[in-house]
């Protein structure tokens, strides 16, 4: 998990080459509830940094979802439409949300590693 | 609740700590809105099986006196003398303009009527139960007296091993039981569409008989976020949301709820306004409404014809977990009050396509006999 970046909006993010994968994280999942409906963003659309590009609607209430870098969506998870509870049982794996083509991944530099993302998350919790 | 008020602790606070229950404040107190379990699986677990809420911070007076009956009636639609012994009615605290103040339940005593009224407006019911007949019957408030429901299909046979007489009470009647050696009071009620129990115990006793109810192989704790769910998806008011001081009861779709005599007579606040009402028919009215697709529409999200002009507002809304979809209900204007009729919701700014409902959405589960 050595290789995965957090943002302070408490999603993952993995890198392969230019794409990133992006999920919502283990502890974002147990703060929100049973997950039972996932709004996901266009494939082709043009996200930046801190934009609303998505939702996730839990038992308890609606959350958007921000991008944590710039890109373009070139792959969204579609299971997540039938079965929004991959968001609980497998935030970090099956429960992904989309993949982005970034355009700046230098921006990486300015997300937590895990360590710092643990720490965040003592710090708020 | 202002923050520099204390948060209240039901007599089951400790049960919900060891249990691991996220705790929220509520109406003053601070109580569990879900345990590890979870809104979704605790919500299917209650109607498959048993489930326990506490509901201790709802408020429970007695009226006493033969004149309680009669007292209570210039307060309330309801019809309160036609009730005997034992009996329990759903009526609403009316105000002048026929708006509701809230809603309670109400069981006729041996010379004397109990209510329960809900947590958030229990202060302001007492106060007002005082002022407007407490010169005709002796108003007496069960402060945090211990209060819980058990609901769901098998809560017949878990409170029925402790006391067999339980099995057999009508739907909506109330007596006093022994339970394990203690002076409880039953009544066959609740708010989840299922069958089951509402339990008044002595505070001495309240833990000890939790405890055990809970030790039950069928039966899970509850927290308020399943309670919400399991009332929504019956089609049940919950005050402050989908009635208030702006509703009547007409418009709520609660007629069923004042009997002939009183619908005639009248008799209790608002009167003029709600046999009008009754009479000539409201301009809107409070319906079901679900959403084609699976996104939930929460409470505030304006309802539109398929034009595009705002004919309502959702009350409630959210999941449904045995539904198994988005579930909702919420005011809209009469001429598009019918089953079926479509409409669109305002999610996120987008139109999504819904349909007026009958409600319950999915059956009611109430013990016949």
């Amino acid at each position: 998990m050595s290789d995965l970046k957090f943002s302070k909006e408490h999603e993952w993010v993995k890198m392969d080459g230019d794409v990133a994968t992006i999920g919502v994280t283990e502890y974002a999942q147990e703060q929100l509830g049973d997950v039972v409906f996932v709004e996901l963003p266009g494939v082709g659309n043009t996200v930046s940094q801190g934009d609303e590009s998505g939702v996730i609607e839990s038992v308890k209430a609606a959350s958007d979802v921000y991008a944590p870098l710039d890109g373009e969506v070139v792959e969204v998870n579609g299971k997540l439409e039938d079965e929004p509870g991959l968001v609980n049982s497998d935030p970090q794996g099956d429960g992904w949300f989309m993949k982005l083509k970034l355009s700046d991944k230098s921006q990486l530099d300015g997300l937590m590693d895990e360590a710092a993302y643990k720490d965040f998350v003592d710090s708020v919790s | 609740m202002s923050d520099s008020q204390a948060t209240k602790h039901t007599a089951l606070h400790a049960i919900h700590l060891s249990r691991d229950a996220k705790m929220v404040p509520f109406a003053g107190y601070d109580m569990p809105v879900q345990y590890p379990m979870g809104v979704l699986k605790e919500h299917q677990h209650c109607r498959a099986a048993a489930g326990l809420f506490d509901v201790s911070h709802m408020g429970q007076v007695i009226l006493h006196g033969g004149d309680a009956a009669a007292a209570l009636e210039t307060m309330v639609p309801g019809d309160i003398l036609g009730l005997e012994p034992g009996q329990m009615r759903y009526t609403q605290f009316t105000n002048d303009n026929g708006g509701i103040l809230d809603d309670l339940m109400v069981t006729c005593g041996d010379g004397h009527v109990m209510v329960v009224v809900n947590a958030a407006c229990k202060d302001a019911d007492i106060a007002r139960m005082k002022e407007t007949i407490g010169g005709r019957c002796e108003v007496e408030y069960l402060a945090d007296k211990p209060l819980v429901a058990l609901q769901g299909p098998k809560a017949a046979d878990v409170l029925g091993a402790l006391d067999p007489d339980c099995r057999t009470m009508a739907f909506m009647s109330g007596r006093a039981a022994t339970i394990d050696g203690a002076d409880c009071f039953v009544t066959r009620s609740g708010y989840t569409g299922e069958d089951g129990y509402e339990i008044s115990i002595p505070e001495s006793d309240a833990v000890r008989i939790v405890e055990q109810l809970l030790d039950h192989a069928d039966v899970e704790p509850i927290g308020l976020g399943a309670r919400d769910s399991l009332r929504l998806e019956s089609g049940l008011c919950l005050y402050g949301h989908d009635i208030d001081e702006t509703t009547t009861p007409i418009e709520a779709g609660l007629l069923w709820s004042i009997g002939k005599r009183r619908r005639e007579d009248g008799g209790f606040p608002g009167d003029a306004t709600i046999q009008k009402q009754i009479a000539d028919g409201v301009t809107r009215r409070r319906v079901g409404l679900l959403p084609d697709g699976r996104a939930p529409a929460r409470e505030g999200t304006e309802v539109q014809d398929t034009a595009g002009n705002a004919i309502g507002t959702i009350t409630s809304g959210g999941f449904g977990p045995t539904f198994g979809g988005p579930v909702a209900m919420g005011y809209v204007a009469i001429d598009h009050a019918k089953a079926e009729t479509p409409v669109n919701l305002m999610v996120r700014g987008k139109p999504q396509p819904a349909k007026v409902a009958k409600m319950p959405f999915v059956p009611q589960n109430y013990y016949r006999g």
